[in-house]
């Protein structure tokens, strides 16, 4: 819960050449009720930046989906666990970073979050499965990586890109 | 979570007094959104203007709701925030659910129901 300086030795954290800091960095433990006062946390501090209403819920909806997924699959009963979040604003959109030493993702890789089929009896309705759906339909180059024992999704918010111009 | 509800003739109108459903509150909103048509009359009306945000968790408690209610009950969904709105679009639950711009026009004869 604690926004923090420049990371300049973080080179794995490569976005676009022209952002050289992090613009905003939190760690929160793998709590629902952090994960929601993060969420706030990264509104407010995004907040003077001057990203439209509609921007700043592309970011929320992806964000808590994200998070949601690290407290309750890669730390599922380990809220001692931490997630470690980089957003940094460039020229093309919202970078964004997010990490935890969490379990891996079932077969190393993001979930492909396919369109849920809806053309079924409400009694069939799907209760879950939205949330990776909501994730790709909103973030662009998605990545994901597993070494070492920590978990790296990055991808860009295609938002603020008029903010730095 | 805070939901309030009101009777009217024919309808229940179910109040969500937080700003957001969430994984944190979800399956606390599951359970008394049973409980409140459970009880209820043959028309449910989610009155959803406090809600700024809602996640997939959310949207997966919304969706048992609806198919927790009686044979021949309905739920129906009212004053939904753009971002809330933007999740039931982009899941295309906006084709599932019945969804009014407010209480008033839902409801015949309300000015404000709550």
């Amino acid at each position: 819960m604690r926004p923090e300086g420049n990371l300049t030795h973080q080179n794995s954290w490569e976005v676009s050449p022209q952002s050289k800091e992090h613009d905003l960095r939190l760690i929160l433990p793998a709590t629902d009720a952090a994960v929601r006062r993060g969420l706030q946390t990264i509104k407010d501090g995004l907040g003077p930046k001057g990203l439209a209403p509609d921007e700043v819920a592309s970011l929320e909806i992806v964000l808590a989906e994200i998070l949601n997924n690290i407290v309750e699959h890669a730390y599922a009963g380990h809220p001692e666990g931490q997630i470690d979040i980089r957003l940094s604003q460039a020229d093309d959109g919202l970078h964004c970073m997010i990490s935890d030493r969490g379990k891996m993702m079932p077969g190393g890789e993001p979930p492909l979050g396919l369109k849920v089929d809806l053309n079924c009896d409400v009694a069939d309705l799907p209760e879950g499965g939205f949330g990776w759906f909501l994730i790709r339909e909103l973030a662009h180059e998605l990545d994901y990586t597993h070494t070492d024992g920590e978990n790296k999704l990055s991808f860009r918010m295609a938002i603020g890109q008029k903010i730095r111009t | 979570m805070k939901l309030t509800h009101q009777d009217f003739d024919d309808v229940r109108v179910v109040c969500v007094g937080e700003n957001r459903i969430d994984a944190a509150c979800a399956i606390q909103f599951k359970d008394e959104m049973r409980a409140l048509s459970d009880s209820g009359p043959a028309r449910i009306l989610l009155d959803l203007q406090n809600v700024e945000f809602l996640d997939s968790s959310g949207l997966g408690a919304v969706v048992a709701a609806l198919k927790a209610v009686r044979h021949g009950q309905r739920l129906e969904l009212a004053a939904l925030h753009p971002t809330v709105q933007r999740v039931f679009h982009l899941t295309r639950m906006d084709t599932v659910f019945t969804i009014h711009t407010s209480v008033a026009t839902a409801v015949d004869g309300i000015a404000n129901a709550s």
